[in-house]
């Protein structure tokens, strides 16, 4: 039996004109706008993190603020007490996060569905806490956070604001290549099967146990490379940047942009950030309107409602629409 | 004499240069200015929410009535939630994209915090923050950041001078909230102690996520302590001091400015629970009837029945909005060169002002080398009804 080849035409190419667009958007837009597409593909690598977990394998995690604020410090701990190079920083903070979200994983085993979800709330909700325990405050800054400089611009034609957003958007290209490549081999297929049907995928002898936890490291690691490119664009970290809303938000985007998705990411990063703002700039504009969180709440029930499997869901029903149509 | 006459020609070159490139300043031109604000208008701190829309109703008023100098005000505020990530986006896009000519009463310590290296890189003025946090005040390292409010450091140590002058045998107990404003709080106190520190018999913090602090306060009774330093918001100070009084403990009390509010605090606790109870102030409590009469309170009033009629008048953050507006008022009026150098220049230069809401006597000033603004308070005791103000104005910025 051969399999068929997952990547279609149509995927190919329409990856190969989004990456154009992506490398070809900062000579056409400010640095302001620039720094925003970065913060909304930072958005996107951490609802990569978050899709691999929850969309893939079905672990439920409102938590992700969590490995998103250790990505975050370990990055800033790095710049600010050691003063290593930030693309030094990113690779650290990855194996860190790893190695939270591995051992995170292992007591998360024997915890299902809500109780999972409580589990990571809790988490989400300590970490401003601890951020600012007086026993982390020398390394951490405490309530004050810490500042680190943006690095120097890569070529000397580009602004640093784009700079970093041909790094982050080399970043995120790799890393969903790589969820690409893993989600469609055997372990992928052993991930969505743990999430499927767990009694009967270890039957089939998949170890549940190592797939889970792996699972929750690789997830956390997304998140906390994510946070590390967070710490050093806004070249400020502290304990009031990573609450529980952070997670929620994580949450939100990665729903919007279609969980059980890769490429759904980068519209749910895009959300994140342009939706507030557009719903600020609406009640600006029309001083009549509810308050901007209500105009964002009732974008996020319209898309809810009309694309429930999230933009990407969206566009792929479209496409095969589309496709039944042109055969017809 | 000569050189005398030089130096004025020269200057008056400067100042027409300086009034030349004006024109060349984002934000500004010859009929208007653009001045940008974040506020949390949502999230954990939308409280302070009302000293943005104080503002915004402020230089609506003042358009209508003709704007300052010739000149609209086009004041644009938005919402960072409190977070600082937002507040550096929200900054950046009204720096680059809006081209403000600068950004004015910024609110909460973290989030003006990690804006605090942009605004200097850019030199844009980041003029009379919002936060009693000790950093805005440093010319030498940021000239572009400008702080507004008296310290919570600096209050903290007036109190600590106080009790040690005033206690016999004394024996401290500090209650303060876990963040950056209680602890800038405690090491204020800490400091004016001295050498004394070991009079502190019991130091607890608590979370603003605890229900109650009454264990906190039946702790510190227990450790024997005569003076008590209240550190806590609100809802908090309400309940310390209803428990002290339930249980019998009758400490010097002193109370944090930010929780002296009659209707918010003091009511909910008990008016004669809080007899005694000392505090530093620097506003006019809008909930204390004795400045009901004074004409800043007057206009301030009238100020709020015209633009904010739904308001609530006990709300201090009003008066706290309606201070800073009117110093802001009185910097733009007075300031004729309108580069972002110039503007800071002016702000930079105010002599003995008294705003409206401010204690009588208080006055607002600033130099090239003093970026604190208001910086004295005035020690005052309930007296069961309502604060009566004691002893001279402590100006810290004799210590």
């Amino acid at each position: 039996m051969t399999r068929p080849n997952p990547i279609t035409p149509t995927l190919f190419f329409g990856f190969v004109a989004a990456v154009i667009f992506g490398a070809a958007l900062p000579y056409f837009v400010t640095d302001f706008t620039t720094f925003q597409f970065t913060q909304a593909m930072i958005y996107g690598i951490a609802l990569l993190g978050l899709n691999i977990l929850t969309g893939y394998n079905g672990q439920f995690s409102i938590g992700h603020s969590a490995f998103y604020a250790v990505g975050a410090y370990t990055c800033a701990i790095l710049l600010y007490h050691f003063e290593w190079s930030p693309y030094a920083a990113i690779p650290a903070s990855a194996l860190v996060t790893f190695v939270v979200g591995f051992l995170f994983g292992l007591p998360a085993l024997r915890l299902e569905g809500l109780y999972l979800a409580l589990a990571t709330f809790a988490l989400a909700v300590a970490t401003p806490q601890l951020l600012k325990f007086d026993l982390f405050e020398h390394w951490t800054g405490g309530v004050q956070g810490l500042f680190i400089l943006k690095p120097d611009a890569l070529f000397s034609g580009w602004s640093t604001d784009q700079s970093l957003y041909y790094v982050t958007l080399g970043i995120m290209l790799a890393l969903m290549i790589f969820a690409w490549t893993m989600l469609h081999s055997r372990s992928g297929r052993a991930i969505m099967a743990i999430r499927d049907n767990p009694i009967a995928a270890s039957t089939m002898g998949v170890n549940l146990p190592l797939y889970k936890t792996v699972t929750f490291g690789i997830s956390a690691m997304f998140t906390g490379i994510a946070g590390a490119l967070f710490a050093i664009v806004t070249e400020f970290v502290s304990p009031d940047a990573f609450t529980f809303f952070v997670a929620v938000n994580l949450l939100i985007g990665s729903v919007v942009g279609g969980i059980v998705s890769i490429p759904g990411v980068i519209f749910g990063g895009l959300f994140l950030v342009f939706v507030p703002n557009y719903a600020q700039d609406i009640k600006l504009a029309y001083p009549w309107m509810p308050p901007p969180w209500a105009i964002f709440g009732t974008f996020l029930i319209l898309i809810i409602y009309f694309a429930p499997f999230g933009v990407w869901g969206f566009l792929e029903r479209a496409s095969a629409w589309a496709r039944r149509k042109l055969r017809s | 004499m000569r050189f005398r006459i030089l130096l004025a020609a020269t200057a008056a070159t400067l100042l027409a240069a300086g009034a030349a490139s004006a024109e060349d300043t984002p934000g500004v031109t010859a009929t208007s200015i653009k001045i940008g604000n974040t506020s949390p208008y949502s999230g954990p701190a939308s409280a302070y929410g009302v000293i943005g829309k104080t503002h915004s109703a402020y230089w609506a008023k003042v358009n209508r009535e003709g704007g300052v100098n010739g000149r609209m005000i086009d004041f644009i505020s938005l919402d960072d939630g409190y977070s600082p990530p937002k507040t550096v986006e929200q900054a950046r896009k009204l720096v680059e994209q809006e081209n403000v000519a600068f950004l004015f009463q910024t609110l909460g310590t973290p989030t003006n915090s990690a804006i605090h290296r942009y605004m200097n890189a850019k030199k844009v003025p980041q003029m009379f923050v919002a936060t009693g946090a000790s950093k805005w005040g440093h010319p030498k390292e940021y000239p572009w950041t400008m702080g507004f409010q008296p310290t919570y450091d600096v209050e903290g140590e007036i109190y600590a001078k106080y009790a040690l002058d005033n206690v016999e045998n004394p024996k401290i107990a500090i209650l303060f909230q876990n963040d950056d404003y209680g602890k800038d709080y405690r090491d204020g106190f800490l400091r004016g102690l001295g050498d004394k520190k070991d009079l502190v018999v019991s130091m607890l913090p608590y979370e603003t996520s605890d229900p109650t602090v009454d264990s906190q306060i039946v702790a510190m009774k227990d450790s024997g302590a005569n003076i008590f330093f209240n550190v806590t918001i609100p809802k908090f100070a309400a309940q310390a001091i209803r428990k002290a009084c339930e249980i019998g403990w009758k400490p010097l009390h002193l109370l944090n400015n930010v929780s002296s509010s009659v209707s918010s605090t003091l009511k909910p606790a008990g008016f004669e629970c809080s007899k005694g109870l000392i505090t530093a102030q620097w506003q006019k409590d809008p909930t204390d009837p004795q400045w009901a009469d004074s004409e800043g309170y007057k206009e301030w009033a009238a100020f709020m029945a015209a633009e904010l009629p739904d308001a609530d008048k006990g709300d201090v953050n009003y008066a706290f909005g309606y201070n800073a507006s009117t110093l802001l008022h009185h910097v733009l009026k007075n300031c004729e060169d309108m580069t972002r150098a110039g503007l800071m220049a002016c702000a930079a230069n105010v002599k003995d002002l008294q705003l409206p809401m401010v204690l009588p006597g208080i006055k607002i000033n600033t130099s090239p080398t003093d970026f604190y603004p208001v910086q004295a308070e005035q020690l005052s005791k309930f007296d069961g009804e309502k604060w009566v103000l004691f002893g001279e104005i402590i100006d810290a910025s004799s210590n």
